[in-house]
């Protein structure tokens, strides 16, 4: 048992460090600015793209694709081995690429046809094309396959009217993969169809939503007679579940990237040091430390989980389920330990921005902390994975899976 | 990147699976409980015969010389079966005690006997409720003779030798304090039964009445070295948690996937499932920072410290968790004496305490984050 390298593991490092000596700077703090800071803002937009068109040209953008697409056909330890070198580094973000190249690209590479796949997965992989992912609706966002956004069938086109909501990085995306209902007469999961359609279409708005923080990460998209030809298609008519379970698959394994930057004990200890309480300096009182020692041991355990999975990696052999426990430990975590930090700070806690503690970093963590633990899936969501596919637990019972769409119970 | 256990480590932790699910089912706990009897003997003297007591005791010293890693997966079995042997107090705490603080002649005596499984050995530290601090620890150690009383002494009734920490002077705080290794056969030793939360574990009050002893390590030294004792056992026993905590995960799946209510197995409940899969990312979490302290044993890490504490207190959480919620899960029956929810409860409590609680090893978690982050 060691954290070293493989000889390969290690020869693969050399390189990658190699080149990006030659192409950035080392971090100077270590703090990961960059990567929290709401990516919509054009200069940082602009430095993302030519940063990731520097790394696609040497196969760096997406290391595990086959070198025909543009990749370097490498391990999925070499992609760890590369984003934990890559974060030692003064980089623009990769962020804004994260969903096309981990969701929607593979999903056009798997069911696109030969000229869509050589007309489209290039200039994601450069980052001069941006891609986001309509899937969750008004109607459908745990149960994504109740969404409504109608797709019918007009000639040799689809012609697309509904809204999509809690889309990431829509402002700035040129393509879209979209989930429809082509057939409200078959039950729910059976009357879907996917498309790829432009962001630029006429009859496509995007607004952005404000979040509670006051931030604007998400977007509504509206979509009015949106008309695309039946080329735009991914997969069969009315097996559009199964395309988007297919894209959901491919969601990136979040290893090596971590939630590196992400406020933690490190900086609650800091906090801890600096305030006094009423009995005396806060790092002394006992019901500090306790806390301090329950959100230790859940970041280490998850830190030494990772290392599990990267070892399984490493092997050549596919991680075990392990893995899938990342998301509920650390939202839930971030919202107690930054509420916790406010109540050490007292009054003064309740002030944000410039004149709060460290630019308000633990305020502004607990107004984002809600969204974390429902982006991507809620804690409860994410407990019914665990419970159905790791534990093999049965589904609940559903009582609108057999049932016509537009006969299945809305509440309303 | 090589943080798991080898081929060979996972093959030996499949033999002792093997074994013990032949050797170790839950009727083997529950015959120690309703015997009366403090361990099953016949299981001790096996696990002597394969070696396992002996598996990271150097070969010098009669063990198998295998290592750490070695013994932390047979652990982790042995939590897993519940097994009622005295194999914690023995391998866990003493024969490291002897391996932190022994002469070479001590060791040489010694654990090549604990290797065999041919003596039980403890610690003895407790003298009362409340926190084991220097000035409270009253059992005297003068002129080569040991008196006083040490209270809820794991496997106490059965120990052949323990290791007791004592005072060997009048000077105040830490520096007063000895560690001691007495042979529990002399006349003077008088051991009582007590009552405990598992006696498949059963404790016992040991008064020693003026018992000849021999030092073990240095006078002035023994506080850190207990704690450093501590530390080793933590790393040790958080691996039969861990195998604790996942038996009663299985435990509650299968009876959750079993037990119908409401026309449906209670397992398609999400009230149920949330529970179970609370469960399951409680016990990987403390398998993570287990096998973490597993290579800073392995390696005599600088983190040994901060590993165990984490190690320990991740554990000490998912052991608790899955036991309570296991019963919850089962519902009235896992409340019965007949069904086994109780014994895991039971022991998922008493390693919660065996090496002290929780309060304690938050601190010293956190008083190691301090150090580490001033370095």
């Amino acid at each position: 048992m060691d954290f070293e390298d493989s000889p390969e593991e290690a020869k693969f490092r050399k390189e990658a460090r190699a080149w990006l000596d030659a192409n950035a700077k080392l971090k100077t703090t270590n703090t990961d600015a960059g990567e929290l800071k709401e990516t919509e803002d054009k200069t940082t937009l602009t430095a993302a793209k030519a940063w990731q068109a520097k790394k696609a040209e040497k196969g760096y953008a997406r290391l595990t694709w086959p070198k025909e697409v543009g990749g370097l056909g490498g391990t999925p330890m070499q992609q760890v081995v590369f984003h934990q070198e890559e974060a030692r580094y003064d980089v623009a973000p990769s962020g804004p690429f994260n969903i096309g190249l981990g969701m929607c690209i593979p999903t056009v590479m798997a069911y696109g046809s030969k000229e869509s796949i050589a007309r489209y997965v290039k200039p994601a992989l450069r980052g001069d094309e941006i891609w986001c992912q309509l899937f969750s609706e008004p109607a459908g966002g745990s149960d994504v396959a109740a969404l409504r956004t109608r797709a019918e069938k007009d000639g040799d086109d689809w012609v697309i009217n509904g809204s999509k909501v809690w889309t990431t990085g829509a402002q700035f995306s040129d393509y879209g993969i979209v989930l429809t209902r082509t057939d409200p007469n078959a039950p729910k999961h059976k009357g879907l169809t996917m498309f790829y359609l432009s962001m630029k279409s006429p009859g496509v708005e995007v607004k952005p939503i404000k979040q509670a923080s006051g931030a604007s990460g998400f977007n509504e998209v509206f979509f009015t007679d949106v008309r695309i030809p039946d080329a735009q298609r991914l997969g069969e008519v009315g097996q559009g579940w199964q395309v988007a379970l297919t894209t959901l698959m491919h969601e990136r394994l979040a290893v090596g990237g971590g939630t590196g930057g992400m406020l933690d004990v490190p900086q609650l200890l800091q906090l801890a040091r600096e305030l006094d309480l009423e009995d005396g300096p806060a790092i002394k009182n006992a019901a500090v430390r306790e806390k301090l020692a329950d959100w230790y041991v859940r970041s280490a355990g998850l830190k030494y989980t990772t290392y599990r999975t990267m070892t399984a990696l490493s092997r050549g052999q596919q991680p075990g389920p392990e893995a899938s426990i990342a998301k509920i430990v650390v939202a839930p975590k971030l919202q107690d330990l930054s509420a916790f930090a406010m109540e050490l700070e007292g009054e003064a806690g309740a002030l944000t921005g410039s004149d709060a503690l460290d630019d308000g970093a633990f305020q502004l963590a607990w107004l984002n902390a809600p969204g974390l633990r429902i982006a991507g899936g809620t804690d409860e969501i994410l407990r019914n994975i665990i419970a159905e596919r790791v534990l093999g637990l049965p589904p609940d019972i559903r009582v609108d899976k057999n049932v016509p769409f537009n006969k299945a119970p809305t509440g309303r | 990147m090589n943080f798991d256990f080898s081929d060979d480590q996972k093959m030996l932790k499949e033999q002792a699976h093997k074994f013990l699910s032949e050797k170790c089912t839950p009727k083997t706990v529950r015959a120690v409980y309703e015997s009366g009897k403090t361990h099953d003997a016949a299981l001790w003297k096996q696990i002597g015969e394969l070696g396992w007591a002996g598996a990271a005791i150097p070969e010098e010293f009669g063990g198998l010389g295998l290592g750490y890693l070695e013994l932390c997966v047979i652990v982790e079995e042995l939590g897993r079966a519940l097994a009622p042997v005295p194999f914690s107090s023995t391998v866990c705490q003493f024969a490291e005690a002897l391996i932190v603080s022994g002469s070479n002649e001590q060791k040489s005596r010694l654990l090549p006997k604990v290797a065999a499984a041919e003596i039980i050995g403890t610690l003895a530290r407790t003298e009362g409720p409340g926190a084991i601090l220097p000035k409270n620890i009253r059992t005297t150690f003068k002129g080569g003779k040991l008196s006083g009383k040490k209270t809820a002494v794991g496997d106490g009734m059965d120990a052949h030798f323990a290791v007791v920490l004592v005072r060997a002077s009048d000077e105040p705080g830490e520096r007063a304090l000895q560690l001691v290794l007495v042979d529990l056969s002399q006349p003077g030793v008088t051991r009582r039964a007590q009552d405990s939360i598992d006696p498949s574990r059963a404790r016992a009050e040991l008064t020693f009445d003026n018992v000849p002893a021999e030092p073990l390590g240095k006078q002035g030294e023994a506080w850190s070295d207990l704690n450093r004792v501590l530390d080793r056992a933590a790393i040790l026993m958080a691996f039969e948690q861990v195998g604790g905590a996942d038996t009663c995960l299985q435990m509650a799946r299968a009876y959750a996937m079993d037990r119908y209510a409401f026309g449906r197995p209670i397992a398609s409940f999400q009230a149920i499932k949330h529970k179970l899969a609370d469960m399951y990312v409680n016990t990987e979490l403390a398998r993570s920072n287990a096998y973490y302290g597993a290579w800073a044993l392995s390696t005599g890490a600088r983190e040994l410290p901060l590993a165990a504490a984490a190690a320990r207190i991740s554990a000490t959480q998912a052991f608790d968790y899955a036991a309570k919620e296991s019963i919850q899960t089962h519902g009235g029956v896992g409340f019965t004496w007949e069904y086994d929810c109780h014994f895991y409860y039971k022991r998922a409590r008493e390693l919660s305490l065996a090496l002290g609680a929780q309060r304690v090893w938050k601190d010293k978690l956190v008083t190691q984050l301090e150090l580490s982050n001033a370095a």
